[in-house]
């Protein structure tokens, strides 16, 4: 049948692409799935740390696409699941390195080994974004509930349809339901409002995402996590999976608004 | 006697009334006041143009002739006649002396020229939501059938629509008309400019979205709801 592939994307950076991709990542491999995870950001590479795999990297993208080493070369497999690998980006090189032709080229060489194949996209509009959406079968993108954001996740979806890659699926990161609550923070209602695409998660903002980071374990691991749970939750849902979002806290209106959205208050 | 006196006929404008020229001008005036009477339910609310023919009417008796349709409910709406004391005593009491579409006899009292066909203006339409990030530029107008996102913007010379909500950046007239406008279902654009004029829309996050247009008036552009 072949990979399904992945992109995470944002538009914005530190809106938890990274973080969103290792989550997946180790969701999808508990429940038995075959996953390679590939850093696109090529130049400023963070996957492999929030993976808890820097110190084993000897191969990288760049090497692999420059004929350096074989793909399986370049492939760390985690210490804990072994169907799920890594391929980290190079350090020393630019997003010139790599070319959307290369990347699409790596993602049919994996298709038959896996179940799915995510992408980590880089920030911004310019190379790096195309390159980590060439080979897209699906995008992820990820958002904050927040003005800029927002905004610039927009222009990714305008981006996203005018490559045929659109248009893509919303994941609704760090959000704070007390200050939704208060009317400080904007709603899923306000963001969907403005991009219009369905929404395939809600992550709860989690003080244990940042300690998770740093010593390289993902929270979806973490079964006391509503981060964790979050994440898992979507990676059902990436799965084909039909699961009611979770409720963010007790006062039933969040609630009966999201479970409103969910059950096809969205356009595809 | 009456038929010969008043003379009354259906037009495009409503009734055409035609008074004999030679009568007394009191015989005439009451005769149509009882033909009216008569039949004041085919009279009811109607508009009344007066012919007058070669009569010279001077201004109080036209007067009191547009007093006597109005206590019956009817209104004087225009008066056509060959005197020029007539015509002259019509435009003093702010009628009009033409109608808008000939009458046998009198074509040369027509307004203008009916013209069925209509050309339009050039423009172009846009069938989607406008992202971030998106430009529109026309030298004619700008019709969208979608949200204009913030971050999106449109440039027209001429008019720009947004069959959705504008919350982006819109410029029309850009060339320099200042009759150019500006329409939205939820108009909460980030910017608005019309010619050299521009605004931006007050923050409020409770407002009901209505539909409304935005103009230069009196040197400044005014947003009101469209209504028709």
């Amino acid at each position: 049948m072949g990979a399904k592939v992945v992109t995470v994307t944002s538009g914005k950076g530190g809106v938890g692409k990274t973080t969103t991709t290792a989550n997946l990542g180790v969701a999808l491999a508990r429940m038995g799935k075959k996953v390679v995870l590939i850093d696109a950001d090529i130049g400023l590479r963070n996957l492999d740390i929030v993976m808890g795999l820097e110190n084993r990297i000897v191969y990288d993208m760049v090497d692999v696409i420059e004929g350096r080493c074989q793909l399986r070369q370049a492939m760390i497999k985690h210490k804990q699941f072994p169907d799920l690998f890594l391929i980290p980006a190079a350090q020393t090189r630019d997003k010139t390195a790599v070319s959307p032709t290369d990347m699409i080229q790596t993602a049919d060489k994996l298709r038959p080994e896996f179940d799915f194949i995510l992408i980590d996209s880089p920030a911004g509009i310019e190379r790096g974004f195309r390159n980590a959406i060439a080979p897209a079968d699906e995008v992820l993108i990820v958002t904050n509930p927040e003005v800029s954001a927002v905004r610039d996740a927009d222009r990714i979806i305008g981006l996203l349809e005018a490559n045929n890659k659109g248009p893509g699926k919303l994941i609704l990161n760090r959000v704070k339901a007390k200050m939704i609550e208060k009317g400080e923070m904007m709603s899923a209602d306000d963001v969907t409002d403005i991009l219009a695409i369905k929404l395939i998660g809600i992550v709860p903002e989690d003080e244990g995402v940042i300690p998770s980071s740093n010593s390289g374990n993902p929270i979806s691991q973490n079964e006391n996590s509503r981060a964790g749970q979050a994440f898992r939750n979507i990676a059902r849902r990436l799965n084909g999976e039909d699961v009611p979002f979770m409720q963010l806290n007790e006062n039933s209106g969040i609630f009966q608004r999201i479970a409103r959205l969910f059950s096809g208050g969205q356009s595809e | 006697m009456q038929e010969q006196t008043v003379a009354i006929k259906g037009i495009k404008d409503g009734l055409l009334v035609a008074l004999s020229p030679t009568e007394e001008w009191q015989t005439i005036t009451a005769d149509l006041a009882a033909r009216i009477d008569q039949q004041s339910a085919f009279f009811a609310g109607a508009r009344i143009t007066v012919d007058l023919g070669e009569r010279p009417v001077p201004k109080h008796e036209l007067g009191s002739l547009k007093a006597l349709l109005e206590r019956r409910g009817l209104s004087l709406w225009a008066v056509l006649s060959d005197s020029t004391t007539t015509v002259d005593a019509a435009h003093a009491l702010d009628l009009r002396t033409t109608t808008s579409t000939p009458i046998p006899g009198r074509e040369d009292d027509v307004e203008s020229e009916f013209d069925p066909e209509e050309d339009g203006t050039v423009g172009v339409m846009i069938k989607r939501t406008l992202r971030s990030g998106r430009t529109v530029n026309s030298a004619g107008h700008v019709v969208v059938l979608g949200d204009v996102n913030p971050g999106a913007k449109i440039i027209a010379a001429g008019d720009i629509i947004v069959w959705g909500r504008l919350r982006g950046i819109v410029h029309a007239g850009a060339d320099g008309d200042e009759n150019a406008v500006v329409c939205a279902l939820d108009m909460t654009p980030m910017q608005l400019r019309i010619a050299s004029y521009i605004t931006t829309s007050p923050q409020d996050k409770r407002r009901q979205p209505k539909p409304e247009i935005a103009s230069v008036r009196k040197e400044q552009i005014i947003v009101e709801p469209w209504t028709y």
